[in-house]
């Protein structure tokens, strides 16, 4: 557990650091189209995926970069995507909202609000007729709890009992709504009674507390129990988007929250049963910046893809 | 050795074929279990049990989405549904799933699925159960598009889509379900993006898929015994990718074409058809490609105004006459 503990600290931290950096490499206008960064929700993937297996699948929203960071893929062919270059994970073809790296079981990063619902739930199908033993965790905001795709994978995946896992990621915020205008019910767990799935709501900014949660899910997911529905509660520091001009949220509630950033209260816990000192914690934060430093590096070092492949990976229509 | 069997049966044979041969095939849709409306289904739950037979509840958008999570894992998913208009509860998975996820994220996967739908008129079957939607589908690149007239190359069309490794939306006309036709015995394979000249002729080339390609038939059976009009009939078969060279080849020889379609004419495939034709052959032309199809409207339930709407082998008779008649005028 402690070693557990520390390489999820420094996965958290690497994502930190990586995302405050492709705010700022954004507004310097480096990256085109627009990026949606995972900064102060770090917990939820790191914690959830810390419960997985190398082999299993998760399937990401459209504020991914955490979640494939966490499935670990490389902050250089990361960086190189939202770059638009040819070293990117998937070639510059998807960019921001689309990094994917399915040798590692992140089935995509996706801009269609829950359709990664589906895809897990399709993935979990695919696992059990095979007999793989693999589970598939689908990370969604709690926006997505009101798409029907949402309703029929709940349904579908608890009627087949299949190993999926839905991570409802409860950030508040649907783009620029507050969560308490758009969704009839206050705990989201209670969506999952309707569909006889076990619902738990778990303190998302508690990295202990997801991975706890996410291990016994994924244990029930895997022993042939179905799915389990996590709300894990948490908190977007950003706005929706880099740019957003957040008019929708009070400073009170932002700094309530900054109060319970995941980072520094995991490094609390670390700091107190000794299995981090203060320089190794800077150790950890150095390195993820020369980390991220070097990514940036190798992203703009590398190529665009060749114009003249552009309609590479798409079907001959002749 | 061939046999006279149906259309739906013909169907059933490709899909026990691929079962048998690839246990990563599944078939995952509504009312599979019980046989399917043209016994299309039958007896393969029984023979492969209902972890490879999966019925689903009426929920289109995880049938497809299911099936494309499922592609991307390792399965060959044939997703079905009824009909073809349910799938538009399921378009946002198939445009932008299955259609996109190869490209989006660089060829590092493919989208290895059929999606099977039943579509066209069929006795008052009225307006959300009518309809022919093949443009939509084959506006979106990423999906191959399959319309089969005939029960053979409904058989070897499905293996072929089966072991195609980009999604095949794959359409059966309600009419032809329970056709009956000549079908070899034992496994092969129709390659997609081929089509075939049904009928060869010298004076004006009849393009039509699915339904409209039988009706082309008896339409080109009337014009020669009534009018002397050869027609050389191409059974388009697959949408996308388009056989245009074997289209080109025909018009070049007749210089004039008709294109067919039960579908409307208005922003329907006859028209990318048509301008196919009309980029590659101007010079050549006789006479503007025309177009046949449904009327503007929605499909109506009583049956004059269905038929009213509907084209059948007439119109198909008065466009190839009309195309005749025209005589380019000298410039």
């Amino acid at each position: 557990m402690t070693r557990d503990l520390r390489s999820i600290h420094r996965t958290m931290v690497r994502i930190r650091v990586f995302e405050g950096r492709v705010q700022q490499l954004f507004l310097e206008r480096k990256l085109p189209g627009f990026v949606h960064v995972y900064t102060g929700q770090e917990a939820v993937a790191v914690g959830v995926c810390a419960a997985l297996r190398p082999d299993d699948y998760i399937t990401s929203t459209h504020r991914g970069h955490g979640h494939a960071i966490a499935k670990g893929v490389g902050l250089d062919r990361l960086m190189a995507e939202l770059y638009g270059k040819e070293t990117g994970v998937c070639r510059g073809r998807g960019g921001s909202m689309h990094v994917a790296d399915f040798g590692l079981g992140m089935l995509g990063a996706n801009g269609i609000v829950a359709a990664g619902c589906g895809l897990a739930t399709g993935a979990g199908l695919s696992a059990l007729y095979r007999g793989s033993g693999q589970v598939a965790v689908c990370f969604f905001g709690e926006g997505g709890v009101n798409k029907g795709m949402f309703h029929e994978a709940a349904n579908f995946a608890t009627v087949k009992r299949l190993p999926v896992i839905f991570a409802c990621e409860n950030n508040r915020f649907a783009q620029y709504t507050g969560f308490e205008r758009t969704t009839s019910v206050a705990d989201l767990a209670r969506r999952a009674d309707g569909y006889g799935m076990p619902g738990v709501t778990v303190d998302g900014n508690d990295v202990i507390a997801v991975l706890q949660a996410a291990s016994d899910a994924v244990q029930a997911a895997r022993g042939g129990d179905g799915p389990t529905f996590l709300n894990l509660e948490t908190y977007r520091f950003g706005g929706h988007f880099v740019g957003d001009a957040e008019e929708y949220r009070t400073e009170n509630q932002v700094n309530a929250w900054l109060e319970r950033d995941p980072i520094p209260r995991l490094e609390a816990h670390l700091r107190s049963d000794d299995t981090l000192d203060s320089g190794a914690r800077d150790d950890v934060w150095s390195d993820a910046a020369l980390e991220v430093e070097e990514a940036e590096r190798f992203a703009e070092e590398s190529p665009y893809p060749d114009p003249a492949a552009a309609l590479e990976g798409i079907l001959d229509r002749r | 050795m061939s046999r006279q069997i149906s259309f739906g049966q013909a169907t059933l044979e490709a899909m026990q074929y691929a079962m048998r041969r690839d246990d990563r095939v599944i078939v995952i849709g509504e009312d599979i279990g019980w046989g399917g409306s043209f016994g299309q289904f039958r007896g393969l739950l029984d023979e492969f049990g209902p972890q490879r037979v999966v019925d689903m509840p009426i929920s289109e958008a995880i049938i497809v989405a299911a099936s494309v999570g499922a592609a991307v894992t390792g399965l060959r998913p044939v997703a079905s549904m009824s009909f073809v208009e349910f799938t538009m509860g399921a378009m946002d998975e198939i445009v932008n799933q299955a259609a996109k996820l190869r490209f989006m994220f660089g060829d590092q996967v493919t989208v290895p699925m059929v999606l099977r739908a039943s579509d066209g008129t069929l006795r008052s079957s009225a307006a959300q159960h009518s309809e022919s939607l093949e443009a939509l589908f084959a506006h979106i690149p990423g999906l191959k598009v399959v319309a089969p007239s005939a029960p053979a190359d409904a058989k070897g069309l499905l293996a072929a889509a089966i072991a195609d490794d980009d999604p095949v939306v794959f359409l059966e006309n309600k009419k032809i379900g329970s056709m009956r036709g000549d079908v070899p015995e034992g496994e092969y394979q129709v390659p997609l993006g081929r089509a075939e000249i049904r009928r060869p002729g010298n004076d004006v080339t009849v393009v039509a898929y699915s339904i409209m390609a039988i009706h082309g038939e008896r339409a080109a059976r009337q014009l020669a015994d009534e009018h002397e009009i050869e027609v050389e009939l191409v059974d388009l078969r697959t949408l996308v990718p388009l056989d245009i060279e074997t289209i080109a080849d025909s018009v070049r020889r007749t210089r004039r074409a008709v294109v067919c379609h039960e579908a409307w004419v208005s922003g329907g495939y006859g028209a990318e058809i048509a301008a196919r034709i009309t980029e590659e052959l101007f010079d050549e032309l006789e006479a503007p490609v025309t177009r046949v199809g449904a009327r503007p409207t929605h499909i109506p339930f009583s049956p004059p105004l269905e038929r009213a709407v509907v084209p059948q082998h007439e119109e198909i008779v008065d466009a190839v006459l009309r195309v005749v008649a025209h005589r380019r005028q000298a410039v």
